[in-house]
């Protein structure tokens, strides 16, 4: 794993849904990289046989009766959204012109 | 100010003085409202203000009925009351009212407390100084050329200087426990899922815990009880009994073994490392015994909270799109496209530190290099956990540095994220590992800025670390210095 590109950068910023001007993307890849490169101290780190741990409870699987419960009023959800066209949600258009 | 001032009160004693009518909750918050008139200008720790909302909630509070009844509990920005802003300072929530009550939020209204939104801190929690906040950067009431730390910076320095009386917070990897170190007050991060996370806007959801930022530890004792325990509306939080930590506190200490891990000292400021070396003092005076514990892995823990906080944060804030709540930011007199909305509105919400988070979370979870961080990152937590579980095996608590220097200047670190991240050092791993840790005052700089040591147990041990926290401050003045 070497240093990673402004290129990169850019793309991963899309996947994002970011907006990185060539500017930005310049700076932000040099601090990725510092801290990338901090990061991968953990490549020394013996893994093998290690299970991963993405959560630190021995829980799983909590269950609760499968019965309905009031949830909250459509209505005070849909307010809180900055466009709307009530019952919905309004958003602009999905498709480009063509 | 006079010793008496009701805004100077801890819980216990403001309780103790509205049960017997010796001051109404009116003239708590009077005298709240009156300090933060005179400091909020300068510390910056509210977000807004709003008397008049104080002024009714104060009206309408009982004196006596619950545990905190008539006691005002300031609330950090990322906690929803049900009405009120809700924005984690950040602008892609300016405006959002929360549309119910986090579950922290029901168990205070439940004992009777006044609640204080907004206090100040880090947008969606990511930073160690509250610099990175659309309403400006919190000041460290001690210095105020120094940050207060963060996220929780608005809490921890609102407590300090006496413009609340104890505050609610967020933990992630440090936000509870360095601002408390950094301001000279208590501050304890939960066992992951002692306390519920419901109505907490979430950050790294494997990681993020509530718990209180208090003037001594037996408020910090008194706050728990009221917010431990499981909630059906969040499948993570425990189901293990919540004991009166307040009861538990005067339990002795004599017998207790205090794990002290061998550490690098280079890295850790001398004065700090000073004055963790008369706290062991004072434990061992306390009847307390030391026993050396290893914890070989605590050095990779930086590194693996930036890969799996950041993985986990750029999976949470993709909700923040300008559709369901919040900002939205339309080009093209609102002729663009949803992808262009999507873009410019997270480009325009979202400030500097969360774009970069949001970046690198992006960048390890990414194919292809999904196993080279994240997958190896969930590993070396598993050895971090691991390390934790066998120290806390030959010892009752852990005792370690809360941050490895007294608070840095504004400024200092700002444009130097990983510096920045470095400041979080010894409180990252009991995120990671899950674990309870405490933060109480242990001394001063030469400059004048507080200091805090950090004591660690076995989850849901909190009672224990309580338990010593509370002989230490017995046993010491710290906590009773008081800023200019």
């Amino acid at each position: 794993m070497t240093t990673i590109s402004p290129d990169v950068v850019t793309q991963v910023a899309r996947l994002a849904r970011l907006r990185l001007d060539d500017h930005a993307a310049a700076h932000v890849t040099q601090q990725l990289n510092d801290i990338l490169a901090y990061v991968r101290q953990l490549q020394a780190v013996p893994t093998d046989g290690v299970e991963p741990t993405s959560h630190v409870l021995p829980l799983s699987n909590v269950l609760r009766p499968d019965e309905s419960k009031p949830s909250l009023p459509q209505t005070s959800v849909i307010a809180l959204a900055p466009a709307t066209h009530p019952p919905f949600l309004a958003v602009p258009k999905v498709l480009e012109a063509g | 100010m006079s010793a008496t001032s009701p805004a100077s009160l801890t819980i216990h004693e403001l309780r103790t003085r509205l049960a017997s009518r010796a001051v109404s909750p009116q003239e708590v918050v009077d005298d709240l409202l009156a300090r933060m008139e005179r400091l909020n200008p300068r510390l910056n720790v509210y977000a807004a203000i709003d008397p008049d909302r104080l002024r009714q909630q104060a009206k309408a509070a009982s004196p006596i009925r619950g545990r905190l009844a008539g006691v005002p509990i300031t609330v950090k920005d990322n906690i929803c009351i049900d009405g009120e802003l809700t924005t984690c300072a950040s602008k892609i929530l300016a405006g959002f009212r929360a549309p119910y009550d986090a579950t922290v939020i029901h168990r205070l209204r439940r004992e009777g407390a006044i609640l204080i939104p907004r206090a100040n801190m880090d947008e969606f929690a990511f930073g160690s100084s509250t610099e990175n906040s659309t309403y400006g950067p919190t000041r460290n009431p001690w210095d105020l050329d120094c940050v207060p730390g963060g996220s929780s910076g608005g809490s921890a320095a609102a407590v300090a200087a006496d413009v609340a009386i104890a505050a609610l917070g967020s933990d992630t990897g440090g936000s509870i426990r360095q601002p408390a170190a950094f301001c000279g007050i208590v501050g304890l991060k939960p066992t992951y899922g002692r306390v519920s996370r419901y109505g907490l806007v979430a950050f790294a959801s494997s990681l993020d815990q509530i718990g209180p930022l208090t003037k001594d530890v037996t408020d910090c004792a008194w706050l728990l009880s009221v917010i431990a325990g499981q909630d059906p509306n969040d499948s993570t939080s425990a189901p293990v009994d919540v004991p009166d930590y307040v009861a538990g506190l005067q339990q002795p200490v004599k017998g207790i073994r205090i794990g002290l891990p061998e550490l690098s000292v280079e890295g850790i400021d001398p004065e700090v490392h000073r004055a963790i070396q008369d706290a062991i003092t004072v434990f061992q005076r306390l009847g307390c015994s030391t026993v050396p514990v290893t914890l070989p892995n605590i050095g990779s823990a930086v590194a693996t909270y930036y890969i799996i906080a950041t993985a986990e944060a750029s999976s949470n804030l993709a909700r923040y799109d300008g559709v369901r709540y919040g900002r939205r930011v339309s080009g093209d007199n609102g002729q663009g496209t949803l992808l262009d909305m999507y873009e410019r509105t997270r480009d325009q919400g979202f400030g500097a530190e969360a774009q970069r988070r949001i970046l690198l979370g992006t960048y390890v979870l990414s194919h292809g290099y999904y196993d080279a961080y994240y997958l190896k990152g969930m590993k070396v937590r598993t050895l971090i956990k691991r390390d934790f579980d066998d120290a806390l095996a030959r010892c009752d608590v852990v005792l370690l540095p809360t941050a490895p220097s007294p608070a840095f200047r504004l400024g200092e670190k700002i444009d130097d994220p990983l510096q920045m991240y470095l400041s979080d050092v010894f409180t990252i791993s009991a995120n990671l590992a899950g674990v309870p840790a405490l933060s109480v005052p242990c001394g001063f700089s030469s400059q004048g800025r507080p200091i805090g040591l950090q004591l660690l147990a076995a989850p849901f041990r909190e009672e224990v670390l309580l338990r010593v926290g509370y002989a230490y401050e017995q046993a010491t003045e710290w906590h009773r210095q008081q800023p200019e």
